[in-house]
């Protein structure tokens, strides 16, 4: 989707929020967040691409004054609601329906430390053979649906080199939508800053991305 | 407007009092009192990134690369696994790549569509990382970023930065300093700053560490 997320090049955002000697969270409210924001996904009731676009779709204005934490904090009570694990109402009460009966199973720290060094991969095995080699010309779409999408605005219709391939992936575009993970072959393209940003860029520097197959076509 | 008002009330969070921490403090009582979430396993997550996960990983990685050129091209072979030797993996560091500053190119890493960062070596990333500014410019504009850091770099350095929009996460590997030839792998650690393995940063001389 042309979102207010995909912010790579926009213009008019003033200096960096440098702070040499930061915590990682600032309040307890944030790492708390972010905890529970991990712990409720393994319900399985949304996945990562789907979490993401769920962040993509806060109103403009609000993900754009919102601190990082509040929007996972955004994210976390929609994502819950949305996926079936609260209502609506619940939330408003701040407590189960009554007569409900607790959940049982939820992981606790003895499973998270189990659990962690697994993380999540993404990489699946693919049967068809990637279309691409190192070295090849790509050219990137320029029409993009209104979905998730992981090809961002500045880098739609450009010509670039791919110069590494990591196997087949999750497909953001269709895992977000709930279409399973329907994996493509994913590669590193690079492109020149020319290429994307006109004769001001400086010549020789280069910007990477990791695409997906059906992002890219043949510019040979 | 009003559809900008009715719009906002369709997001469930607006339910959600005003105050951060009051809000987070209504939800996580019932997803406590729901079972959906465990308090235990939060304090575990906060405890994890608060003293184990962090920079100070990504500096061992780093330093140990500097001083063993047979891990070094492990870790430009398989960053995944060569991280793993040293004990670091999980969430949002699954599909790792090292990436080599020389003297004639330096990388830098961005997430522009939202804030990807390799957790297992480098944590939660700082609030500038993850800032509209920082996604906005470094891809358009690195260099003038890279002054904000009081790093200038002279035209004959290629800058190359890298967006991480797949599961893949980048780990820049900066050039050692001069001057620490016979240093311990542990004091090498120490002069790998966080923001060195982002690429808005060099490693630190031991005259300023």
């Amino acid at each position: 989707m042309d979102g207010v997320h995909d912010l790579g090049g926009m213009e008019g955002f003033g200096p960096l929020p440098i702070d040499a000697d930061e915590p990682p969270f600032h309040h307890d409210w944030e790492g708390r967040v972010f905890a529970m924001r991990i712990l409720t996904g393994f319900w399985g009731a949304w996945n990562t691409d789907s979490g993401r676009h769920s962040v993509e779709c806060l109103p403009p204005t609000d993900y754009l004054s919102m601190t990082y934490f509040e929007k996972w904090l955004a994210s976390l009570v929609n994502l819950s609601v949305a996926g079936g694990l609260i209502t609506r109402d619940e939330v408003v009460a701040g407590r189960p329906e009554p007569g409900s009966a607790p959940i049982v199973g939820a992981a606790d720290a003895a499973v998270v430390r189990k659990v962690w060094p697994n993380g999540a991969p993404t990489a699946r095995p693919l049967d068809a053979p990637p279309r691409f080699a190192v070295g090849d010309a790509v050219r990137t779409a320029t029409h993009m649906t209104g979905g998730h999408t992981r090809l961002p605005r500045y880098a739609r219709g450009r010509v670039g080199e791919i110069v590494d391939r990591h196997g087949a992936h999750v497909f953001p575009d269709r895992h977000a939508a709930g279409a399973g993970e329907d994996p493509r072959h994913l590669y590193t393209v690079r492109f020149t800053a020319r290429e994307l940003w006109g004769d001001d860029a400086r010549a020789g520097d280069t910007v990477c991305l990791d695409l997906w197959e059906p992002y890219l076509a043949s510019a040979d | 407007m009003g559809h900008d008002h009715d719009h906002d009330h369709d997001h469930a969070h607006s339910l959600l009092p005003p105050e951060p921490a009051l809000r987070v403090r209504a939800i996580e009582t019932l997803l406590v009192e729901k079972g959906l979430v465990d308090r235990g396993a939060i304090d575990e997550i906060i405890d994890q990134f608060s003293n184990r996960i962090g920079p100070q990983n990504g500096a061992r990685v780093v330093a140990r690369a500097w001083t063993d050129p047979a891990y070094r091209q492990r870790l430009l072979d398989d960053a995944t696994a060569a991280i793993l030797e040293l004990g670091f993996s999980g969430l949002q560091g699954e599909h790792m790549v090292a990436v080599e500053n020389t003297d004639t190119r330096h990388n830098v890493v961005v997430c522009t569509l939202c804030s990807c960062y390799p957790w297992p070596v480098l944590g939660v990333p700082p609030v500038w990382y993850k800032s509209s500014e920082y996604r906005a410019r470094v891809v358009r504009d690195p260099r003038g970023v890279l002054a904000e850091f009081d790093l200038t770099l002279t035209d004959d350095v290629e800058v190359r930065v890298w967006d991480s929009t797949s599961e893949v996460r980048y780990l820049v590997i900066p050039r050692r300093p001069a001057d620490t030839d016979g240093m311990t792998e542990d004091e090498l650690a120490d002069l790998v700053t966080r923001d060195s393995m982002i690429g808005t940063g060099l490693a630190s001389s031991p005259a300023d560490a």
